[in-house]
């Protein structure tokens, strides 16, 4: 279980994270999404005590990180899987770890084989790593000690395909057995997948938060008549509001509420279903583009 | 390809019982196996028994007969090991923000001073090892000198050996202490050769620096440790305060500094 309450990390005036609170529940996938330079990878060093928040607090399992006897029992961190020193072995590498969590030798055999490292790549050096095989690394490494807890910084990136429908697999399975899983990525369609809960993060702020099957709820309705301009009369005289799409109108209500005007105003329909595609892209980008615009001109 | 499909096996969260921190002679161990398991690392510490047997053999090849004891093929390669072991130190420190492995390293132990402690136990054992080394080459040397017409004599005062432990652990840990305060290898590196230097050629140079130069150049005050002499209380009163100086403070400052700094 991991509880953040009102972190705020500010660096001279330009807060890089503000206020930000959220909290992931056991058996669930968290998905903290963002565009770059959102405080997504901030916010995680502050719940892993590498980086001191300006104001507010982490708890990790009920106890601020830095206060876990043994963090690597408890937690699994990846934050950066380029973060390994290039001259050791990916085995040494989990070798050490295992030493410090005081495991037994063979969790790192056993971690290599469950990634997908084989004793050939365990043998060469991190610098011959592709970024896929890094990633793999960092995840044998956050699992070495069977935490209960995961919090992994976009790990999908660099993985093949093959590779990122695996481990959506082993995420969802982790939780699904009672653990917690925080994964943050800006690669929308990678969260959808896997989690159950979305914190939506933009220029620090939290912009949405809450159970994924809502949040993408909220995406509107997509009908379609025939004669277009009854339609948009008839759901005018309902109050509801109605945008030109591609595919027809998108109105901002339910099927529900979309049907009985059309069905009030005697208009016959042709389409009328969730708005998907774009889904949580769409939410992503609403939510988080005047952001990122910002971000990026400041 | 080396990457092989991965196993369909599932990784369960084990609910144990709460795991107690690790202790600092575990920690201390891994920091050991730190310094040794990367090519840089085992060549360093090559390379500093290497300068060891060549100052040896030097001696015995160009040293007078009478000269070959044990005692001086000892003391002569205690210098070239010391320029190296700080070297080490500084290495040990910042590796970890060179290479970005501080990032997993204070994530499994947060208690960052552990860490830091654990290092700087690694080092000593290190500065402890070499000076083995140096007594075993030693020894090599005088048996060798004995067979080939060289004086061969064994005889080493105790508190030589006790002076050569305090010099090179105590180059270590400065260089450990440069490391922990400027982070980052070529500056901490260049700062603990370069700083002294400047310090010691001011010294002379400068004529109001000379009396605490007297005290405050390393290079000055260590010098008694390379005799037999006892030192006298002076002489261990200007080691003191040149340590204090190059020594604690960095330690200090640094060890502040590295609680404080943002791991990323």
């Amino acid at each position: 279980m991991i509880t953040v309450e009102n972190l705020t990390k500010r660096y001279g005036p330009h807060p890089a994270v503000d206020d930000v609170s959220f909290h992931c529940e056991p058996g669930t996938v968290t998905g903290f999404l963002g565009p770059n330079g959102a405080g997504k990878s901030t916010t995680m060093r502050m719940i892993c005590g590498l980086t001191a928040p300006t104001a507010g607090r982490a708890t990790v399992s009920g106890r601020p990180y830095r206060e876990l006897p043994n963090p690597g029992r408890e937690v699994g961190v990846l934050l950066d899987a380029s973060a390994q020193h290039a001259g050791r072995t990916g085995r040494e590498a989990l070798t050490l770890s295992a030493y410090t969590m005081g495991l037994d030798r063979r969790e790192v055999a056993a971690k290599l084989d469950l990634v997908g490292l084989n004793a050939v790549a365990a043998k060469r050096r991190v610098r011959a790593y592709s970024l896929g095989m890094r990633q793999r690394l960092g995840l044998a490494q956050a699992l070495l000690g069977d935490p209960r807890v995961l919090i992994l910084d976009e790990p999908a990136n660099g993985l093949d395909p093959e590779g990122i429908f695996w481990m959506r697999g082993l995420l969802r399975d982790f939780a699904d057995r009672g653990g917690t899983v925080l994964l943050s990525s800006h690669l929308l369609r990678e969260v959808e997948a896997v989690a159950d809960r979305l914190v939506v993060i933009g220029g620090g702020r939290i912009v949405a938060q809450g159970d994924k099957n809502e949040l993408l709820a909220g995406g509107g309705t997509v009908v379609r008549a025939r004669d277009r301009a009854a339609l948009r009369r008839a759901l005018e005289v309902a109050g509801l509001s109605a945008a030109d799409s591609s595919e027809g109108l998108l109105v901002q209500a339910d099927a529900e509420a979309v049907g009985q005007a059309a069905a009030d105003a005697g208009v016959a329909l042709a389409e009328l279903r969730p708005a998907s595609g774009g889904g949580l892209e769409q939410l992503f980008l609403t939510l988080t583009a005047g952001e990122s615009t910002k971000e990026a001109v400041r | 390809m080396t990457t092989t499909a991965p196993a369909a096996g599932a990784v369960a969260p084990r609910h144990h019982t709460p795991a107690s921190r690790p202790s600092l002679l575990r920690l201390s161990g891994v920091e050991l196996r730190k310094l040794v398991d990367t090519r840089a690392g085992r060549w360093l510490l090559i390379t500093i028994g290497l300068i060891a047997a060549v100052v040896v053999t030097l001696q015995l090849i160009y040293a007078e007969e009478a000269d070959q004891t044990f005692g001086s093929f000892f003391v002569p390669s205690l210098l070239p090991v010391g320029v190296l072991l700080p070297v080490l130190g500084i290495l040990s420190i910042t590796s970890e923000w060179s290479q970005r492995t501080a990032l997993t390293t204070y994530a499994l132990v947060p208690r960052r001073e552990r860490v830091v402690t654990a290092k700087l136990v690694a080092v000593m054992v290190a500065a402890l090892g070499s000076v083995l080394a140096s007594l075993a080459l030693a020894a090599v040397g005088t048996l060798v000198a004995s067979a080939t017409g060289g004086a061969g004599t064994w005889q080493l005062d105790g508190s030589l050996i006790l002076n050569a432990v305090i010099l090179q652990v105590t180059s270590v840990l400065m260089g450990a202490a440069f490391g922990l305060l400027l982070l980052n290898p070529p500056l901490a590196i260049v700062g603990y050769f370069l700083l002294p230097t400047v310090w010691g050629v001011l010294g002379e140079m400068v004529r109001p620096l000379r009396g605490p130069s007297e005290w405050l150049d390393t290079s000055k005050t260590m010098e008694p440790l390379f005799s037999s002499d006892a030192l006298t209380g002076e002489q261990w009163g200007r080691i003191v305060v040149s340590l204090l100086v190059w020594m604690v403070l960095p330690l200090a400052a640094g060890l502040f500094r590295t609680l404080r700094r943002e791991v990323s």
